[in-house]
């Protein structure tokens, strides 16, 4: 599986806000988004995940296996996203947030619950079924959302600054565990980031968004 | 100038005697009648011969029946299409149809009728879908072949469907507002986009994610909404059936009847009325845990295939129809105002005349002259109670919030009929009654609670930094109050001033009853005179109470602009 980006770029209000970007992520691959603060590097992910609402115009393409996805509406895109809060919804508790998240065509209660306790296992989490998310601490939630976005079996994740409010240790152990992830589900994956620490950690191609001017 | 705690026990207290005694009061004084305590009628001993006699009265169970349904319908309707609406509004990504023009045009339909009375919706609603409404003109007799209006209960119908259709008229608006204020607390957006990238739609997403967290926030405006549409009376009055009518309208009958020894039943009927909503308030919120828990089960089975576009094609039909029939309401009674004479099956008037409007300027009704005193002193002194009691919990610290919350509702939450007739009995007493001071206070009960609601998310919004540099820089509290505070809350201040305005001017029953006949109103007016045969002259009536508010509103959202415009 792999994500293409063909001369993609995002218009508003007549101005383009950055300039187009090429891009190709083979499966298990990472790849990094970098630029300025304001240039629209969450517009670009919201572009590539199908969120933008219709204040915004898109030009240039996106090809998820050869297949276009620019007209296909955002639930069928199977594109997973992950945002710089872990968004638990709150009246959950964190395994049917997990519930939530798996996706339907493993069906039966019991093998449902069985794959949802495995993830928790895999995040080491476990037992942590009936927790309220409220009462997980941040690189927790962080942990849980994850294994959220991706018990969906995404065919591709885009993650916007997922980490950016944990401590340095912390970060460095969940990019290991995603890239673990990434290259075990054969998924390519973007991932966008101010630290270069980062951006030198990943194993594909690093792109700097550029303003047209 | 530094503040001792007295200010707070002082607002404590002024709340207590301003709200909660009058409801304890009237409640208490209804209670004793039930039970056959009613001193002025030389009934001393507890007995429970009223309530014997209440269940002999004829047409009780009817009436019971009738007052379930239209309630639960059209609380459960309103409510729905409320969700749905909402649901509506934050969806931006979808495909630009002509649905997505209509947005900002029914959301601006939806202030008008949030602001006209109950008593003229209700009205304009009689006079849309009667037999001989304007619903049945304009399709006569080219479709229906009727050169005389038909023998249909279109109006005022056994199973009180028409007084649903009413509530829903009314409530949807209320309880849409309400939801999108209360929506701005959650992350909607990328709780959405986070289930849409999982694979779930726009609707089921919404039904899974963000109602559950939105019930909560909305729980007391949907209680209130519940226990209007079980007791209300003016809109019973106007679209409810008569015989027998239903319980709250019963009630209100058996206490005027020329017969005084009723009002004990009537006050035993006022008793099972204050039962049955609070049993149809558990009930409820029973139906809704067992619809989480059903939500909570389907959300387990991850089930994204539903497909909700026959009950989302479904409700948007419902929702525009709601809206349209809000608006005709409202511009069916315009056109009765300007009527001279209209007979059916004419679409339009045959002739017009302005008279009625230009007998209004030379010589203006005592009803418009009481109705905008009362609204104007009741919502000016509900502003600054509830500044006052913002500005008291903002100085010193506000952990009464919760409790005070539920406090400020009482009045709404208690059936109207329940203890405004008790009340009255309680003013007598004290020898105050059927002056202006009295309704003012009795409409205070009920203004105040709105204004203080549509008042305290901007209040509280307000960075609480502004005035933290403004004392650094040397100022008073109490110029901090007026020149930063104020001017910064301007058009939040001047809503709920209008909210209150209108809420005043659609009061009935406390008009009605603690007026006792002495204060006039518009309302009152209105709901009279439309049992008589001058839709004309009701028509009049009906556009000015609805006219009333709607300046307050146009004068509140103005007047920040021209004061901008100034600087």
């Amino acid at each position: 599986m792999s994500l293409e980006l063909r001369s993609l770029s995002v218009t508003t209000q007549g101005t383009n806000l950055f300039a187009p970007v090429d891009l190709v992520i083979a499966k298990g691959e990472v790849a990094c988004v970098m630029g300025p603060s304001g240039i629209g590097k969450s517009t670009l992910l919201n572009a590539i995940g199908g969120h933008l609402n219709n204040d915004f115009f898109i030009t240039g393409s996106v090809f998820l296996n050869d297949k276009e996805m620019t007209e296909t509406p955002v639930n069928k895109r199977h594109i997973g996203i992950l945002f710089q809060d872990p968004l638990l919804f709150p009246h959950l508790s964190v395994g049917d947030n997990l519930a939530f998240g798996l996706t339907s065509t493993l069906g039966g209660t019991k093998q449902r619950r069985a794959e949802i306790d495995h993830a928790l296992d895999n995040a080491e989490l476990s037992g942590f079924y009936h927790r309220n998310p409220a009462t997980l601490s941040g690189g927790q939630q962080s942990r849980v959302a994850l294994m959220r976005a991706l018990l969906a079996q995404p065919k591709a994740l885009l993650l916007d600054e997922p980490f950016s409010k944990l401590d340095l240790e912390l970060r460095h152990t969940m990019r290991e565990f995603l890239f673990l992830q990434a290259r075990q589900r054969h998924i390519p994956v973007i991932l966008v980031t101010h630290d270069p620490a980062e951006a030198a950690s990943v194993n594909g191609p690093v792109v700097v968004l550029r303003s047209t001017r | 100038m530094s503040f001792s705690s007295w200010p707070k026990w002082f607002m404590l207290t002024a709340l207590a005697v301003g709200i909660l005694v009058p409801v304890l009061v009237g409640l208490g004084e209804t209670i004793w009648a039930a039970f056959g305590i009613l001193p002025a009628l030389g009934r001393h001993t507890f007995s429970l011969n009223a309530w014997q006699q209440l269940f002999e009265l004829p047409g009780l169970a009817t009436s019971l029946r009738l007052t379930l349904v239209s309630g639960f319908v059209a609380t459960t309707m309103a409510l729905t299409l409320a969700l749905f609406g909402s649901a509506w509004v934050y969806n931006t990504s979808g495909k630009e149809s002509f649905l997505t023009k209509l947005k900002p045009f029914v959301q601006a339909i939806l202030v008008p009728i949030l602001a006209a009375p109950h008593a003229a919706i209700a009205i304009g609603l009689a006079f849309l879908l009667a037999p001989s409404g304007w619903l049945a003109r304009l399709f006569s007799p080219w479709l229906t072949a009727w050169e005389l209006p038909p023998n249909l209960a279109t109006v005022q119908d056994l199973w009180g469907l028409s007084l649903a259709v009413g509530l829903i008229i009314k409530e949807l608006p209320f309880l849409w507002l309400v939801s999108l204020v209360a929506l701005k607390q959650i992350d909607v957006s990328r709780q959405l986009s986070l289930a849409q990238s999982m694979g779930y739609s726009h609707t089921n997403a919404w039904c899974k994610i963000i109602v559950p967290q939105l019930y909560p926030l909305i729980r007391l405006p949907v209680f209130v909404v519940l226990v209007y549409s079980l007791s209300t009376v003016d809109m019973a009055q106007m679209l409810g059936p008569n015989n027998p009518p239903t319980l709250a309208l019963a009630t209100m009958r058996w206490y005027n009847d020329t017969n005084v020894y009723l009002l004990l039943p009537a006050s035993a009927a006022s008793v099972l009325l204050g039962i049955l909503i609070a049993a149809s308030v558990l009930l409820w919120e029973a139906a809704v845990r067992a619809a989480m828990f059903t939500g909570r089960v389907m959300i387990r089975s991850g089930d994204r295939t539903s497909n909700y576009s026959f009950f989302t094609g479904v409700l948007t039909t419902t929702l525009l129809i709601t809206v349209m029939l809000g608006l005709l309401s409202l511009l069916v009674l315009a056109l009765w105002s300007i009527t001279w004479r209209w007979s059916f099956p004419d679409a339009l008037p045959a002739s017009w005349s302005y008279g009625y409007w230009l007998q209004l300027m030379t010589h203006v009704p005592s009803a418009l002259q009481h109705s905008l005193i009362v609204a104007l002193m009741s919502s000016g002194l509900a502003l600054t109670l509830a500044v006052a009691w913002l500005e008291v919990q903002d100085r010193l610290g506000g952990q009464l919030y919760k409790l005070t919350l539920w406090f400020i509702y009482l009045p709404l939450l208690v059936p109207q009929i329940a203890f405004l007739y008790g009340l009255k009995v309680g003013f007598l007493r004290l020898g105050l009654n059927g002056s202006m001071m009295t309704v003012i206070w009795a409409h205070l009960l009920f203004v105040f609670p709105y204004t203080m609601l549509s008042l305290v998310d901007s209040w509280r919004a307000l960075d609480k930094r502004y005035v933290q540099v403004a004392t650094s820089l040397g100022r008073s509290s109490w110029s901090c109050f007026w020149r930063i505070k104020v001017s910064l809350l301007l058009r939040p201040l001047l809503l709920a001033w209008a909210i209150g305005i209108a809420v005043s001017i659609s009061q009935y029953l406390p008009t009605l009853m603690i007026g006792a006949g002495r204060v006039e109103s518009l309302t009152i007016e209105a709901v009279s005179l439309a049992s008589g045969a001058d839709r004309r002259l009701v028509g009049v009536y009906g556009l000015l109470q609805a006219l009333v508010p709607l300046m307050a509103y146009s004068f509140a959202l103005l007047l920040p602009r021209l004061v901008a415009l100034r600087k």
